[in-house]
């Protein structure tokens, strides 16, 4: 990603050896990660709601980077990401609940979820190659909105998804014959269901994040930049745009399918409900509002954008009585108002994201000079 | 990342990092040793029984932000009703006296926010639960009650899986789809003398599964579906579902869903020169629907799950006392959340403790005379031989015609109204 | 057959509705390329602020015909001032951002619009009065009302309205010359600036007149009614080509007519499988099939390949 023109500021690809206070900040967020549910839980005292705030935060961040892939390194404008999430995690409460009595095991579904996703992605993909810009993204709008439409209704004539009662009694996630439903014992350290579901995710998301790091510099990640800033040129230069767009889609949406699958059993029940457009819009504000096509802003919008809607609902009372004596607005209109604030303050200030990729950055630069 | 991109402003030096590092780890660990203790106590917000008086706290959940949230926001009203009532009765529980608390959340109507704002409530070691309004959300809340062992009555959900899961800790006092959805089509069928029905839902969980079990009644009384159309809950026009309908001329046309769909669609009904007639469940049983439908309205029948308020004890005394405090009418679900609010209360009161484990066992003894019905649980937790009454929109007004089904304070069961729904899927 | 010409009148008087929402969408987008995610909510706005008006004012004893034209002005004077307000402060500064900042900044409006909304006319649904009187006509066995009526003439009339001032106004060259090339028009004279808010207070005056006769059409006002308006206007607006207002006028009666021909006949052309419940599937399916083959629009100029 970094061009060899870089400002020197950027070190160039070649591996230098990382210095040891890199090393650190490293270590020190590992740590961190690790201990975060203690933190939650124990010394913060937030107790197990915000836990399972976090367990979100980091779905979404799965989710985040795989719409990132999609719209950050290709340039494509999706709007219906959450079909993929939603097909995710409707193949595992089919395949591990009593609605059709099957009880496959976790670790075979999830990749199974993770293929069809991706399937689906290339469906999603074929027909609108040949679309850009806003075209595509109510082409795609659409395709989000016609398999929320089919998960709502088919319930008849054949019962597949039990339509708008959703699907309940979902088999908790469970690994290696333990069970995320009950306490965890790990070397004689009983950890609560919530901080186990926790670190698996977190491994989850880690390995998605090893994931897409790899992607950015490969050959296909530098074919999607490619593609993103000029598609003609990229196919001027080789680049089998369409192969490279579908494997984009693929890619992205085999991520949403995974995320879907662990939504599923963390939650132990889906309904269409869940996969609103409305939820689309929010994966693709953490994307941009983070900083599009850079891994560690995505992270960063999916982390703030989950959390801030919850401190939010913290907040409203406090805040008011302390400033006002009494609650002057609802909280909970208070809330969602300040999250619109927030999305309209965040963009206005850091207009590329909160965290942009250096060399977005600089593009900014020149295209505003 | 491989670059030198600076993370984060880091420590200063490896060294350096380690003394915070060590702190944050023992504090973390101090956490997280503690935390298994607390769990298992899980020790409610109620003092010992030496002190005077113990607070007892009430979680509610709705959505009270988006599409839904009049009803939400009717729900959480009814509650606060409750909770006023109950600290001015001054209640003694155990012998100490309660001043009751209302912790209320906002689901949003998502199922993904219902399951947080559960936990947090479950955080907040509320005593008890009444809500969520949406079977949606309320299905994968009631798993965290359940695993928290709190005692959950929802005033609105109907969805017959919510109590079908095993769970003791989930109860309604509201009717199921499948006891509403008989007494409508056994009423259409039979009272109204329908041969041809018309059916449109919402593909809402509620609607759907409504509009499901009226089919079957229908048909097992004899009559004929004659279309089965589909809307969503979002939709104000219904024209041309309306104008398929029309070329089947029903005699009767049902709609399962809310008062906001079922408004504009009855009055489109007319504009379009349908004659039949119109019955509708609890969804759109409501003031706004007659807003909405205008003089459309007219005639027409709805049916709400237990018995009118005025004639109940206590009911007309709600009605005004709901009106005084919150300067508006009573939406829809109101009443059955205060009656919610109601049976927890009682249980408490008969356990003599507020500890959800020590008066759970008691919520399913409950037979508590509430504003809506008489009030007991079967088994599951759902209503027992929940009464059905029905009513007519004439002068603005909903007027009670008669009650269906049901023992307690109804006119007889007949309409015997099965336990449970096995006939889902 | 009389259900058939039932059907298509359904259509076309959805599809006016989506059309007269969908002008706002595209001339905003015409000129800045920018889709105006908040323009459901402008929509919804209007609605609720004639509503308050009309009823205050029939409330008064104002007659009713006096009582609609206020409730128009006065819904239109505070969406316009809503529409440059949003444009001002949440897009004018992210000009030559990246293209998708404006876009969650017009999230973030829509969101506050719509709990603004909440907090100022309440949870409930409101009954929207009738503006016309309930009259009904005869057309081959098929009924439409007085409103529908209107409604068609005022879409067909808005549209040539503003056909006519973007093609032979001065205004409108200056829009055209701004949609073409900020930059060049800047060069020449334009103030760029001020077209572009005069475009957002047109634009917004067109959702206050949106907002009324769809509250009117369907008596309902609520502060979650944009939403589900925007989304479809969008479609409409893409499907007949974004940014071109003959193609907002096209998208929005074609989507209305295959929505409804859609609820109406899905059933009997898929012998019973699909029913209504795929009527937005079905629409869906159009939309795709259409832009796959006319990757810019039914009416949508072809653009240059790096638009």
């Amino acid at each position: 990603m970094t061009a060899p023109a870089a400002s020197p500021a950027i070190s160039p690809v070649g591996r230098t050896p990382i210095p040891a206070r890199v090393w650190a900040a490293y270590a020190g967020l590992a740590l961190l990660l690790a201990l975060l549910p203690c933190l939650v839980g124990g010394v913060l005292g937030l107790g197990n709601a915000w836990l399972r705030t976090l367990n979100f935060a980091v779905l979404y961040v799965m989710l985040a980077l795989g719409l990132n892939i999609v719209v950050g390194f290709a340039g494509l404008l999706d709007l219906g990401y959450i079909a993929f999430y939603a097909v995710g995690a409707y193949l595992y409460a089919l395949l591990a609940s009593p609605h059709f009595g099957l009880h496959l095991p976790a670790w075979a579904i999830l990749p199974a979820g993770a293929a069809l996703a991706g399937l689906f992605g290339v469906i999603l993909g074929a027909p609108t190659l040949r679309l850009r810009g806003d075209y595509l993204a109510i082409v795609t709008l659409g395709f989000g909105e016609i398999v929320r439409i089919f998960l709502n209704n088919l319930n008849a004539p054949v019962n597949i998804t039990n339509g708008p009662q959703g699907v309940s009694g979902i088999d908790p996630l469970a690994f290696f014959g333990v069970s995320l439903a009950k306490p965890v014992v790990v070397a004689g350290f009983t950890l609560p269901p919530l901080a186990a579901t926790y670190y698996v995710f977190l491994l989850l998301a880690l390995g998605v994040v090893f994931v897409t790091l790899r992607l950015e510099n490969s050959r296909i990640g530098r074919a999607w930049v490619a593609i993103r800033e000029d598609e003609i040129a990229a196919k001027a230069c080789g680049i089998d745009t369409r192969n490279i767009k579908l494997l984009a889609f693929a890619m992205g949406a085999s991520f949403g399918g995974v995320a879907g699958g662990l939504f599923a059993g963390f939650q132990a029940f889906v309904s269409p409900e869940s996969f609103s457009l409305m939820e689309s819009v929010m994966v693709l504000c953490m994307v941009v509002l983070g900083g599009m096509g850079h891994i560690p802003g995505v992270i960063l919008g999916a982390v703030l954008l989950s959390l801030l809607p919850e401190a939010f609902r913290y907040a409203a009372v406090p805040v008011q009585k302390y400033l006002f004596g009494h609650v002057v607005v609802d909280p909970e209109s208070l809330r969602m108002l300040l999250f619109g604030l927030a999305l309209i303050l965040v963009m206005l200030y850091r207009p590329a994201g909160l965290w942009p990729s250096p060399l977005r950055k600089r593009e900014l630069k020149r295209s505003t000079s | 990342m491989t670059k030198t991109c600076p993370a984060r402003p880091a420590y200063p030096h490896p060294l350096a990092s380690a003394a915070p590092l060590a702190l944050l780890i023992a504090a973390a660990l101090a956490g997280c040793g503690n935390k298994e203790e607390p769990k298992p106590a899980a020790t409610p917000a109620t003092a010992p029984a030496v002190a005077p008086t113990i607070t007892v706290r009430i979680g509610h959940v709705g959505p009270l932000t988006g599409p839904q949230a009049h009803l939400g926001k009717d729900n959480e009203d009814g509650a606060l009703l409750a909770i006023d009532d109950l600290n001015a009765q001054g209640i003694e529980i155990g012998g100490a006296k309660a001043k009751f608390e209302l912790l209320s959340e906002d689901d949003q109507a998502d199922p993904k926010q219902g399951t947080i704002v559960a936990q947090k409530l479950v955080d907040a070691k509320v005593n008890g639960i009444v809500g969520h309004l949406n079977s949606g959300t309320t299905i994968p809340a009631s798993k965290i009650y359940f695993d928290a062992g709190i005692p959950q009555v929802s005033g609105s959900a109907t969805n017959p899986k919510y109590t079908q899961q095993g769970f003791n800790t989930a109860f309604r006092v509201m009717t199921n789809d499948v006891q509403q959805g008989l007494v409508l089509g056994e009423y259409g069928v039979k009272k109204l003398g329908a041969k041809k029905i018309a059916l449109v839902d919402d593909r809402t969980a509620y609607g759907q599964g409504l509009a499901d079990e009226v089919e079957k009644s229908i048909k097992a009384n004899g009559g004929e579906v004659v279309a089965r159309e589909f809307t969503n809950d979002k939709a104000t026009d219904f024209k041309a579902i309306l104008t398929k309908i029309k070329s089947k001329k029903p005699d009767l046309i049902v709609y399962a869903g809310m008062d906001a769909q079922a408004g504009p669609l009855m009055k489109q009904l007319r504009e379009l020169g349908i004659k039949s007639n119109f019955l509708t469940g609890d969804g759109g049983c409501t003031p706004e629907f007659m807003k909405l439908a205008g003089e459309a309205a007219e005639g027409q029948m709805c049916s709400l799950p237990g018995v009118p308020l005025d004639k109940m004890p206590g009911g007309p005394a709600f009605v005004n006392k709901f009106k005084v405090k919150f300067n508006t009418d009573i939406q829809l679900y109101a009443p059955y959340v205060y009656d919610a609010t109601m049976v927890l209360a009682d249980a408490m009161k008969r356990a003599g403790s507020a500890d959800p484990a020590k008066y759970l066992p008691e919520v399913a003894k409950t037979d508590y005379q509430g504003v809506t019905a008489r009030i007991a649980f079967d088994a599951k937790g759902d209503l027992k031989s929940g009464p059905i009454s029905l009513y007519k929109y004439a002068g603005g007004k909903l007027q009670f015609v008669e009650t269906v089904g049901g023992g307690a304070g109804g006119s007889g069961g007949d309409a015997p109204v099965p336990a449970k729904g096995d006939g889902q899927k | 057959m009389d259900i058939f010409i039932q059907q298509i009148i359904n259509g076309l008087v959805l599809g006016s509705i989506y059309a007269l929402v969908a002008l706002g969408y595209t001339m905003v987008y015409g000129i800045l390329g920018l889709i105006n995610f908040a323009h459901g909510e402008v929509v919804m706005l209007g609605a609720l602020t004639a509503y308050s008006t009309i009823t205050g004012l029939l409330g008064l004893g104002v007659p009713l015909p006096l009582a609609a034209l206020a409730g128009l002005a006065v819904a239109a004077l505070l969406c316009m001032a809503v529409g440059y307000t949003v444009e001002r402060v949440a897009y004018r500064p992210l000009r030559g951002a990246p293209r998708l900042a404006p876009l969650i900044t017009a999230i973030g409006v829509s969101i506050v619009l719509q709990n603004g909304a909440m907090m100022v006319w309440g949870r409930n649904y409101h009954a929207f009065p009738n503006l016309v009187p309930e009259r009904q006509y005869d057309v081959f066995g098929a009924t439409i009302t007085l409103l529908q009526v209107l409604t068609v003439l005022l879409a067909a009339l808005t549209m040539a309205g503003l056909m006519l001032l973007v093609l032979r106004t001065r205004l409108g060259r200056a829009m055209r010359a701004t949609a073409e090339n900020p930059a060049i028009a800047q060069l020449m004279g334009v103030d760029v600036n001020r077209i572009v808010s005069l475009t957002f207070v047109l634009g917004s005056a067109l959702a206050a007149l949106a907002g009324l006769m769809v509250s009117a059409n369907y008596s309902i006002a609520h502060y979650y009614m944009g939403f589900i308006l925007g989304l479809k206007a969008f479609t409409a607006a893409v499907l007949g080509g974004i940014g071109n207002l003959a193609g907002a006028m096209v998208g929005g009666i074609l989507l209305g007519l295959i929505e409804s021909l859609g609820a109406g006949y899905i059933g009997d052309l898929t012998g019973g499988f699909f029913g209504s419940n795929y009527q937005d599937v079905f629409a869906f399916f159009v939309l795709i099939a259409v832009l796959v083959f006319r990757p810019s629009g039914l009416v949508g100029e072809k653009v240059a390949e790096r638009a």
